[in-house]
């Protein structure tokens, strides 16, 4: 697994399972469908991807295909950080 | 307004000798100690009755006729005695009636109107009461107890059976007092439902064996009755027609109605031997109460409003817009985040229930300031965004309908991101996502439509609760399904959420954790002209686009009192009532009683949490004050569950009454 997932997972894990039920969470699993985020967490997620990758994610970029699974959130982060 | 509390033998064998009658007798003394722990609903004494069946208490706060409407009051001839909770606001042209019909009145209490009234109409009298009231009626004749309670339930009233009697209270507390025998603990069903609904549904409390009598209710209670099978009935239900039963009326002449209603709701509320204040908050519905009072009475206008520190949730640049217009003398309590996470324990000990936020704490300092004015009434403007409609959920589910009809259009999601400006952490600030939050793909002919996404996001609560526990209680949503399938069938959408508000949220949370039960705290009585019945009934014969047009709230209402309004107060976009939840607790470091209601031992001692999602909330939000909904439901969540574990089941404090013989004893019934 690369280290964005893993640091993803360990976020995702602490802050929104509240530490417990993540190996239930599977990379490709989305977010909204299995309940992992409400509407506030979105945000909070985006908020932690700009302070920890240092770039800004804007409103066109507030999609599902970019935040909505472990993968869709690396490979997202991974094409921002990469250009 | 009052506290009230009693008893009634449910049993066969009710001949047993009257031994425990006299002073310092042990039914006496169950009385005392029922009444004593409800002494801040009615401070100003107390009265009892009992006989071999049937004892009641009474806690009174003086309103009307200070000198001779101490309680219990008796017909003529004795036999039928009655405590009561709140006011019937229509008593003097009921007296008249009574009057004419040769009844003789020995007060000039609204309260003794109950008991004539139920001489002439018998169990039918509630229908004719327009008022706030939890009323005990025992006919001593024929050895039978009535409870009724008003129609949407402003006044509380709960009630247990336990062995071979009936208790009953205007607060549990007063049932839990007088009864250490009563077990008391948790009820996981209606812990779930407050975890998704925001209270318990039907008759349910957070305690298990303890139930509410339900709004517009009757039931009656005689020793020869099995205990299983009171009998309960409605005497009132929210009435909504269905779509071509509307009366064809014009917006002009509707609105012209609508204002005659609230004009006498209001004169009728003001009847007071005390002075009548009111609530302000800068929002439409306490301005036309106020406005009205001013334009339309003579009575001088005190104001009473809180500010908060933090500028997401204050309104004082509208109060005062307000007290400028009307000229009133008005008060402030300003709220700051500790002044919250400091009341919130005595909060709780008022409430009885379990939050999901903390928006009751500023209106416990409300009433606090309105007490310290020396003023016992208040009118407020509880009730207009359910029956005029003004809340933001019937808006939300407009929108989602508005979606669903064209779910490609890639414009009207953004309808979505007007709803909630003022939120700083906005679930619509990506179209995207909202569309989803707001589940606009769900089936729109569901009765329930409306209110599913609510109840979901409040049960991310769940996520932090113990599975061992909940795992075979029902799931609330189907529950509800069941309750209310048949009362919302053929009903026009928008009244379908209004249904659902009124008789969820309004009674159980509104009126009681933010409503009676905050204000009862410093011996303050609400009054409510919205809820005027005659109000609440028009109302529900309105075409639904009266009352939000387009996306338009409260349209009918802004149409009739505009013009005694200032324009930028009808104008304003509508802000929610709402207190900071996480914040309050942690702005100056966490609040010095998390530890110990957070810690293991007590998560693991109440058992209905899980202590590790507990604790890594709990570093959460050390670490950063502001969250996101599901985090600040479930802190307020966990928090006061935890705290009314302590209050009320592991370490409640027994109070023994003192000093009742300083106090106004009224004797009753020739027995006490």
């Amino acid at each position: 697994m690369s280290d964005i997932k893993i640091k993803i997972r360990e976020f995702i894990i602490e802050n929104f399972l509240f530490g417990e039920g993540g190996e239930e969470l599977k990379d490709d699993d989305s977010f909204l469908d299995k309940g992992v985020i409400d509407s506030t967490g979105v945000l909070e997620l985006v908020e932690w991807i700009e302070d920890n990758y240092q770039f800004k994610i804007e409103d066109d970029e507030l999609i599902p295909e970019n935040l909505d699974s472990i993968n869709n959130l690396a490979a997202f982060i991974a094409k921002k950080t990469s250009k | 307004m009052c506290g009230i509390a009693g008893f009634i033998k449910t049993d066969h064998s009710i001949s047993e000798p009257c031994n425990s009658i006299s002073p310092g007798g042990q039914d006496r003394q169950l009385l005392e100690e029922m009444i004593w722990p409800l002494r801040h609903r009615g401070p100003d004494g107390f009265g009892f009755y009992l006989d071999q069946v049937c004892g009641l208490a009474h806690a009174r706060l003086s309103i009307i006729d200070l000198e001779g409407g101490w309680q219990p009051i008796f017909n003529e001839d004795n036999t039928i005695a009655v405590v009561f909770n709140g006011e019937i606001f229509n008593y003097i042209e009921l007296k008249q009636e009574l009057i004419r019909e040769g009844h003789i009145f020995r007060t000039e209490s609204d309260t003794e109107v109950i008991v004539h009234l139920y001489e002439s109409c018998g169990k039918d009298f509630p229908k004719k009461l327009n008022g706030q009231f939890a009323i005990a009626l025992y006919d001593s004749k024929k050895k039978s107890l009535l409870l009724i309670r008003d129609r949407l339930g402003i006044r509380p009233l709960f009630y247990t059976v336990h062995k071979d009697r009936l208790y009953f209270a205007s607060e549990i507390k007063g049932i839990f007092n007088g009864n250490p025998a009563i077990e008391r603990e948790f009820d996981p069903d209606a812990l779930r439902q407050i975890f998704t609904f925001w209270t318990p549904a039907g008759e349910a409390t957070p305690f298990k064996g303890i139930k509410q009598l339900k709004p517009g209710h009757l039931m009656e209670v005689t020793p020869s009755s099995e205990p299983s099978v009171h009998r309960q009935r409605p005497f009132w239900s929210v009435p909504f027609l269905k779509g071509h039963e509307y009366t064809p009326v014009t917006e002009k002449e509707a609105a012209s109605q609508l204002r005659e209603l609230l004009i006498d709701a209001v004169r009728l509320r003001l009847r007071s031997d005390v002075p009548v204040g009111a609530y302000l908050s800068g929002g439409l519905d306490s301005s036309v109460i106020t406005s009205i009072i001013h334009h339309f009475t003579d009575t001088p206008l005190e104001t009473f409003s809180i500010t908060f520190s933090d500028r997401v949730y204050d309104e004082s640049k509208e109060q005062q817009e307000l007290v400028r217009y009307l000229d009133t003398r008005h008060h402030t309590v300003r709220c700051d985040y500790k002044t919250i996470s400091d009341v919130f324990p005595d909060v709780l000990w008022h409430t009885e229930y379990p939050l999901v936020r903390t928006a009751p704490a500023p209106l416990y300092l409300l009433s606090k300031l309105v007490n310290r004015h020396d003023y016992k009434v208040v009118l407020t403007g509880e009730g207009s965004d359910e029956i005029l409609g003004g809340y933001d959920i019937f808006k939300e589910a407009k929108i989602r309908r508005f979606i669903a009809k064209n779910p490609n259009s890639a414009w009207r999601p953004l309808l979505l991101k007007r709803l909630y400006p003022y939120l700083a952490l906005s679930p619509a600030k990506s179209a995207h996502f909202a569309k989803k939050f707001f589940d606009t793909e769900a089936d729109t002919a569901d009765p329930f439509y409306s209110h599913r996404p609510r109840w979901k996001t409040t049960a991310g609560i769940l996520a932090f609760t113990n599975p061992e526990l909940f795992g075979s209680t029902e799931d609330p949503e189907r529950l509800l399904e069941t309750q209310l399938q048949q009362e919302l069938k053929g009903l026009d959408p928008f009244c379908q959420a209004q249904h659902l508000e009124i008789s969820l949220l309004l009674s159980n949370y509104l009126l009681s954790s933010q409503g009676d039960r905050m204000a009862m705290a410093h011996s303050v009585e609400g009054r409510f002209p919205f809820l005027d019945h005659r109000i609440v009934e028009f109302a529900g014969t309105l075409p639904v686009g009266f009352k939000m047009k387009v996306l338009d709230e409260k349209y009918l209402l802004k149409a009739a009192f505009s013009d005694i309004l200032p324009e930028e107060i009808v104008k304003r976009k509508k802000q929610p009532y709402m207190a900071p939840d996480i914040l309050s607790f942690f702005s100056d470091g966490p609040a010095d009683y998390l530890e110990f209601h957070l810690s293991k031992e007590q998560i693991e001692k109440a058992n209905i949490f899980r202590w590790k999602a507990v604790e890594t909330l709990f570093n959460k939000c050390k670490r950063k004050k502001r969250q996101g909904f599901r985090e600040n439901m479930a802190f307020v969540a966990i928090l006061s569950t935890q705290i009314i574990f302590h209050k009320f089941i592991s370490d409640f404090q027994f109070q023994r009454p003192k000093e009742l013989e300083n106090t106004k004893i009224v004797k009753g019934g020739g027995n006490v």
